[in-house]
């Protein structure tokens, strides 16, 4: 059985308890602003990115290993916002498709002799 | 076995990883949550795809209300939480905070998951089901049951897994030189709850507003 050798300084955990928690409330009060879905959404992502963060660097210890670990944890994330952009391509083309103006010059277009 | 072969078998033996000299692991565990990270992110980045495409998207804060699932959000960040105080107790050699603190991560996890059952099932006396929905696009139920119920599974796995070392503990098999095991079911935990807090934003708050 291995055992651990490795020590580092421990973190207030209860400081990233706190910041969590009122993270999560500001993203509960987000909702709720008065400005368009688009600036409550950067918000939401902005605060939901941040606390993914502070688990990944605090409670899974990410801030304390060594920088690779650190390339094999991030990794996934590019490779995801990479495949949000493969997408956009697809789903410009379906809404341009699925505007009123697209259906109906489509209809028109099956209509005419 | 021959002089040679004795000494490479040594040096197997102690070698260390580079990257986690605690413990193979790990690192192993590390592996594993990246390559689980991409199956999270694939639904993620197809529920945004399908969700984009959907004009008629039901409104999660009408549909779904916020106030219980913030409640699991904030019922996981305090099982995280725990779940740090245990491996922090047993790297102390503090055996009964330890089993304390990892007992009470159990019933986080399993408080998480009752609550759960109990959103899937209000939703679906209401209407909603893989197919349809009283509210919208078809997708919604669908997406919906998908990325939650994948992470579902992934709490009661971790449920079990934590309710393993809990019974190891309790046998005294940790102690402040021998806890990787417990670091390490640590870090699956974490990542469940890191996954959560992307799930809750993009499910049930991004869109939500008025």
């Amino acid at each position: 059985m291995a055992t651990a050798h490795t020590s580092h300084e421990e973190p207030n955990y209860m400081n990233i308890f706190w910041a969590l928690t009122v993270l999560t409330l500001l993203e509960i009060g987000a909702v709720y602003l008065p400005t368009t879905k688009l600036v409550v959404g950067f918000l939401l992502v902005a605060l939901a990115v941040t606390k993914a963060a502070l688990v990944a660097l605090y409670f899974m210890h990410l801030k304390f290993e060594r920088p690779t670990l650190g390339i094999i944890a991030l990794t996934p994330m590019i490779i995801c916002v990479f495949l949000i952009f493969m997408l956009l391509p697809d789903l410009t083309a379906h809404n341009k498709l699925h505007t009123p103006s697209a259906k109906s010059a489509a209809s028109e277009t099956a209509h005419s002799p | 076995m021959s002089e040679a072969a004795a000494v490479l078998h040594q040096e197997v033996q102690t070698a260390e990883s580079p990257l986690t000299p605690e413990s193979w692991g790990k690192l192993g565990m590390w592996v594993f949550l990246a390559g689980d990270a991409m199956s999270f992110g694939g639904l993620l980045a197809g529920y945004g795809a399908l969700r984009a495409s959907s004009p008629d998207w039901p409104n999660p804060l009408q549909t779904l209300g916020i106030g219980l699932t913030a409640f699991m959000t904030f019922l996981l960040i305090c099982s995280s939480v725990t779940m740090v105080k245990a491996l922090s107790a047993v790297k102390h050699g503090d055996q009964v905070r330890f089993r304390i603190f990892l007992l009470l991560t159990v019933i986080g996890g399993t408080t998480f998951l009752t609550l759960q059952a109990h959103e899937w099932g209000h939703l679906t006396h209401e209407g909603m089901t893989m197919s349809s929905n009283p509210w919208g696009a078809a997708l919604f139920g669908t997406t919906f049951f998908i990325l939650t119920g994948f992470h579902g599974c992934h709490v009661f796995g971790g449920v079990v897994y934590l309710s393993c070392v809990l019974l190891s503990g309790l046998r005294g098999r940790y102690s402040a030189d021998n806890y990787s095991p417990v670091e390490i079911v640590g870090l699956y935990w974490h990542f469940v709850d890191l996954v959560w807090i992307l799930v809750f934003t993009f499910v049930y708050l991004v869109g939500a507003g008025s």
